[in-house]
Order: structure tokens, then sequence, then C-alpha cells
């Protein structure tokens, strides 16, 4: 098979780049409409049934930092918390997670994770 | 759709924090055969790029907004067990940092939107897989419809748990309609979202997408019988 167009080093960079400026910057001007399930606890009459959560005084509450007064910091200053948060709890747990024998690899994929080990080992 | 803490009771919110505990052992299990050194930390990144997607609430008309679920996505581009695990951190992550969905509603959530939504997004991925031509640039549309179909569901599951353990007494007709209705139009925009991402994948790396490798595979197979004398 051809060498692929893009590497995947390439992709994963482009991926946490794009991660990044949805939470840090476009989310600043995201709709802050009541959502589907809230709208329809309105308009029916269960929303006084919802309770402040436990970690309603979490410095990153509801996606602003406690502490930064200018809205678009402090919005997208708690979405790039929540980013690199992300990346390490998923990608840690994921690695954990992975299968490490090469015997019990998906028949599919063997022969690409014994190439990528031999291309690490140079 | 993150449910807060206080719409469901006790028992419910018991009941649903059992079969998302019990979603999360199975698809740790599930996972292994998914993941390796290369899909690992494309899993990790899948489920960084939903949480950020997440933060971006369209609106859907009338003073309501939707965001991306993400269980279509992810399901198909690290495969559905894995998908549950990236469900389960970004809402784990969310109630825990961001206050947003309950505490006691994180089985609750993880039950709707981590298994769900990638339940019935694999599901109908996989059935439109067979019935379409195998072709990779069927996989994106495909995964459109799933993520569509998702986000109802979920809904219609919610207003099932809602009548069973509900903390307020309301008309359970008009809110399976409302659920319904505001969750359809909401799921064009999971759609649209889902078709895009998984698109700009299948276009640069399909090798890397979980849900196109078997065309890939036949493909392969397709260009070597042809290309023996």
């Amino acid at each position: 098979m051809k060498a692929p167009a893009v590497s995947t080093r390439r992709l994963f960079v482009v991926a946490l780049v794009v991660s990044l400026l949805l939470a840090g910057v476009a989310s600043y001007y995201a709709s802050s409409h009541p959502d589907g399930l809230e709208h329809v606890a309105e308009q029916t009459g269960f929303i006084d049934s919802a309770e402040d959560s436990a970690t309603s005084d979490s410095p990153l509450a509801d996606y602003r930092t406690t502490g930064v007064d200018d809205a678009r910091l402090s919005g997208g200053l708690a979405g790039v918390i929540g980013v690199v948060v992300m990346l390490v709890v998923s990608t840690g747990l994921f690695w954990l997670v992975r299968r490490r024998d090469p015997s019990d690899a998906d028949a599919d994929s063997h022969a690409d994770s014994h190439a990528d080990s031999h291309a690490d080992t140079r | 759709m993150h449910v807060p803490d206080g719409f469901l009771d006790a028992p419910t919110s018991v009941a649903t924090g059992v079969v998302a505990a019990a979603a999360v052992a199975v698809a740790l299990r599930g996972a292994r055969r998914e993941l390796d050194d290369r899909t690992a930390p494309m899993a990790g990144l899948v489920a960084t790029f939903v949480f950020a997607a997440q933060m971006i609430t369209f609106p859907v008309g009338a003073g309501t907004s939707g965001h991306l679920m993400g269980g279509a996505l992810a399901a198909v581009l690290v495969g559905p067990w894995t998908a549950v695990l990236c469900l389960s951190v970004v809402l784990v992550v969310q109630a825990l940092l961001m206050a947003d969905g309950g505490v006691t509603a994180i089985g609750t959530n993880i039950t709707l939107i981590g298994v769900v939504t990638v339940a019935v997004g694999w599901g109908v991925f996989v059935v439109l897989r067979r019935l379409l031509p195998s072709r990779i640039a069927l996989v994106a549309p495909a995964a459109a419809v799933a993520a569509l179909l998702s986000v109802p569901v979920a809904a219609l599951v919610f207003t099932g748990l809602f009548s069973v353990g509900g903390n307020a007494p309301v008309d359970m007709g008009a809110v399976a309609t409302a659920m319904l209705g505001w969750h359809t139009v909401i799921g064009i925009g999971e759609a649209a979202i889902t078709g895009l991402v998984v698109g700009s994948v299948v276009a640069t790396r399909p090798d890397l997408v979980h849900g196109a490798r078997p065309l890939l595979v036949e493909r392969v197979l397709e260009t070597r019988t042809v290309a023996t004398p």
C-alpha cells in the first residue's frame, strides 16, 4: 500500500489544535439558550425539580474560571483546562487498556501494529 | 441533554448508575480489542474533541440550543466499546470539573449519552454499511444517518426514565412529544457535525477509522486479485 498522505502525528496535532480552538475560542460564540432538555423541562413544568450540582462551587463550574472577570478569557481558560484534563485522562486510560500482546491483535491490524513497532525501534 | 441532579429520584438514579457501571466494565474488556499503540492516542483525541465540541451549543430555534452528543461519531472513529469509554470520561470530567450534568446523575448521563447514543449510532451504522455498496465514500453519510437517529432515541429513553422516576408530576405525553420533536432537530446538527468530522478523517486517513476498516480490507483483497496474473 502507498504511504498515507497525512502522517498520524500530523492528524493528531490537527485534532488537538481544533479541540483547543473550539473550547478556548469558539465556545465564546456558542448559544447561551437552554438546551433541548432544559427547554422541555421549562415548557412542561419540571425545571424546578433540578438541584444545584455538588460541584457547582468548583473553580471551573459552568465553564467559567473563578477569579477571571473577562467573559471571553474566563470561558476560554476553562475550556482549555478541560481539554488538557481530557487529553491526559482519556489518553492515559486508553494507553492502559490497549492490547500489548501481538497474539491477540485483530487480524486486520496485526500487520500494521507490527510495522509500527518496527519503525519505533529505529 | 445533560441531566441535572434532582430530575430523577434516587432509585432510578441508582438503577442507571448500575447500568452505567456494568456498561463501563464490559466496555473496558471490549475496548482492549479495539485499542493498540496507534489507536489508543487516537481514542484519547476523539474523547478530547467530543468534550470540546460539546461546548459549542448551536441554536435550534425558539430560544433553544443543542450540542453534539458524539456517540455515533466516536463509535465510527474508534469502535463502539472505546466510544462508551470516551463518552464516560467526557461526562465524568464535565460533571466533576464543570458542574455540567449532575453528580448523582452521572449514571443517568452515561447511560443516555455514553451507552444509548453509542449503541444506536453503531447499530444503525453497521446495518447501513451492510445494506449500502461497500464504498469508503459512504462511511461518512452512514455515520451521519446513525448520528441523526441516536439523538431522538436517547431523548425517548430519558422520557422513559422520567415516566418511571421523575420527581415532578407532569403530563408524560407532552414531555415525550416535546423531547422527541426538539431532539430530532438537534439530531440534524449531530448528523451534520458527525458527517463532516468522519468525512474529513476518512478522506485523509481511512485506515484510522474503525468503521471503515472492513471496507479497506476488501479493497486491498480486490486489488491483489486483479494484480495477480
